[in-house]
């Protein structure tokens, strides 16, 4: 006659896993804890790096990634190059480009907020003279005011060059008083125009002896050209040398600028491994302690027909819970973390659902790893020493 | 259970306990049990009695299935627990074998129902039918009061009774009880001796262990043992 142990079903497995810990709440709720914290803080670091991409694409969406930029490099011999004044005109001709516009420099001319300023303090700021279209290509936007007058000496201040000369209504350049008619917000893509003092390109011929070479050409083309474009843009700025001329995206300086964060983001994942290994060495500690005081009930069990392997069965369960609640806890605290760092940050909430998953899914190999030992020691218990001993 | 019934009319008439020159010696020279030979007939109500160190814990363990002998032949219900797995003996167990211990080994904080349901776990009864049959079990020994009742609000004696339920709610072929009275005082001893000369009279062959002599002459068998041998 075959004697064949019956099999366990899952819920009374399940059932069996809940009562061991249940028995002492406490303990369990303390060995899940340092299971939840590593699994939070990674979730957290994970979750507040992908909302923080989410937002930069969200802004980099809004301000186009179609922005180029030409500036002149230096030359063969290691002087500073110009672009030719035809510059901009000649990149007007490409076809897929939509708009062109330029700054020019006005060199070694400082602005004062008045007359009485001694020469010398001039706050760093540059004068640039612009053009109409500027804002335009470069996705600017007036704070307050209005954009440049062409026939009058008046200047709009970028963003950060009004906070250092302050709420005035006119500034001191060059022996003379010029109206302050607008203030920039600050342009992300073109984070140069925020510390100059820009004024209408005429004016700055007639007043302040401006050469009229294009410093910088801001151009925006069709989407799907843009790479086009930019292997052009050189030559058509100077076909004479267009070795002279430097490229540049400005959109990817931005996104490599956020992208520098990511070191800081692999530390955190490491510590957050750390604090997850030190939590699981806890389930380990608590399942070996909890096997230990447990051989009445094993030995109890073993009696009751019990097998090795459904005593094993039952304390891997109780370990898997015991990680799994500590996981689950720890993905929610994670989630609120980053809503709540995102909220105060201004940024979409984004945690990838493979974080979530990935972090449920550590958990249980956690459990399954710190139960492993303490169970087949539960199970390998003679049932007589088991019952001897209690 | 339908397999192990079929046993029982195999071998009715002949032993569910059948011990033939067992010895049992622990690593280290100590020899527990020696050449004991013991046969207890199904339905018979049995005393093994003796002194601590008699030997008679390890012939719990032996009859039991929880510990094999050095020497000789262990038949529990007809099966030659020699020849058997591991596997095959917590089978044995979870079918044929009711344990009553002298610490009830009750799970703290959890029902009577829920301690005796528990006795069924390993031999494949569904939730339901567990607690089922759990309940007619504490009706059986009088407890049907005090079905949802945690261990610490009973008394020893009832805790006892609990323990009881828990061992025949699988109507075991043999049910063995290490001293089964130890913990409790004369009168609650008493009527657990009273309730287990019911279940026997009801069909269930019982095996107690005990150093108490006056229980062991209250019942219809002695086995008494000296130093590891049957005297």
């Amino acid at each position: 006659m075959a004697l064949t142990p019956a099999r366990l079903r899952a819920s009374d497995l399940l059932r069996l896993g809940g009562y061991g810990l249940q028995s002492r709440p406490l303990r369990a709720v303390l060995s899940a804890l340092g299971i939840a914290i590593g699994i939070a803080a990674m979730t957290a670091v994970v979750g507040i790096s992908s909302s923080s991409r989410a937002d930069l694409d969200r802004e980099l969406a809004a301000l186009g990634t179609n922005l180029l930029t030409v500036t002149p490099g230096q030359t063969m011999f290691g002087d500073e190059a110009t672009l030719p004044d035809s510059s901009v005109t000649m990149i007007k001709r490409i076809g897929p480009v939509q708009s062109a516009t330029a700054t020019g420099l006005v060199p070694s001319t400082p602005v004062y907020r008045t007359d009485k300023i001694p020469p010398g303090e001039t706050g760093g700021l540059s004068v640039l003279a612009a053009t109409p279209d500027l804002l335009g290509t470069v996705g600017g936007e007036l704070a307050r005011g209005s954009w440049l007058n062409a026939k009058y000496p008046t200047v709009v201040l970028g963003a950060t060059a009004a906070r250092r000369l302050g709420n005035v209504p006119t500034v001191w350049i060059n022996g003379r008083w010029w109206t302050v008619t607008g203030v920039l917000k600050p342009v992300p893509l073109a984070p140069e125009l925020d510390q100059s003092v820009l004024v209408g390109w005429d004016s700055a011929a007639a007043y302040l002896g401006f050469d009229g070479h294009p410093t910088t050409v801001y151009t925006r083309s069709a989407d799907a050209f843009v790479e086009a474009v930019r292997r052009v843009l050189a030559p058509t700025a100077n076909p004479s040398s267009p070795d002279e001329v430097k490229v540049s995206k400005p959109s990817e300086a931005l996104a490599a600028r956020r992208a520098t964060n990511d070191t800081f983001t692999a530390l955190m994942l490491g510590l957050g491994a750390v604090a997850l290994l030190v939590g699981g060495i806890g389930v380990a500690n608590t399942m070996v302690i909890s096997v230990l005081e447990r051989r009445a009930e094993i030995g109890l069990r073993r009696s009751l027909g019990a097998t090795r392997g459904q005593i094993r069965t039952q304390f891997v369960t109780e370990s898997l819970l015991l990680s799994l609640l500590g996981g689950a806890a720890g993905v929610l605290l994670g989630y609120l973390v980053t809503g709540l760092y995102a909220v105060t940050q201004h940024w979409p909430t984004v945690v990838p659902a493979w974080v979530l998953l990935g972090g449920v899914g550590a958990t249980l190999v956690i459990g399954a790893v710190a139960g492993l030992y303490p169970a087949i020691r539960a199970a390998r218990l003679a049932p007589t020493e088991a019952l001897v001993t209690a | 259970m339908t397999t192990g019934d079929v046993t029982v009319l195999a071998q009715k008439g002949t032993a569910v306990i059948e011990l033939a020159g067992v010895t049992k010696a622990y690593p280290g020279g100590v020899t527990a049990v020696r050449s004991v030979d013991l046969a207890v007939e199904y339905g018979e109500l049995v005393a093994i009695v003796g002194p601590s160190g008699s030997g008679k814990s390890t012939m719990l363990h032996l009859i039991g299935t929880l510990d094999r002998p050095t020497h000789g032949s262990v038949r529990i219900d007809g099966h030659d627990v020699a020849t058997l797995t591991d596997r095959q003996l917590s089978a044995l167990r979870a079918g044929r074998i009711g344990f009553v211990f002298q610490q009830f080994h009750l799970a703290p904080g959890r029902t009577a129902i829920a301690n005796v349901a528990d006795g069924l776990l390993y031999s494949g009864v569904r939730r339901k039918e567990r607690e089922w049959r759990a309940e007619a079990a504490l009706v059986r020994v009088g407890l049907g009061d005090r079905l949802t009742h945690r261990p610490h609000q009973l008394s020893g004696g009832e805790r006892q009774r609990v323990a009881i339920a828990r061992a025949v709610a699988g109507d075991p072929a043999v049910l063995l009880a290490d001293e089964p009275t130890g913990n409790l005082d004369s009168v609650s001893g008493a009527g657990v001796v009273e309730l287990l000369r019911e279940l026997n009279e009801a069909g269930t062959t019982v095996l107690v262990i005990t150093h108490d002599h006056e229980i062991a002459g209250s019942l219809p068998r002695q086995v008494p043992m000296r130093d590891g041998q049957v005297v």
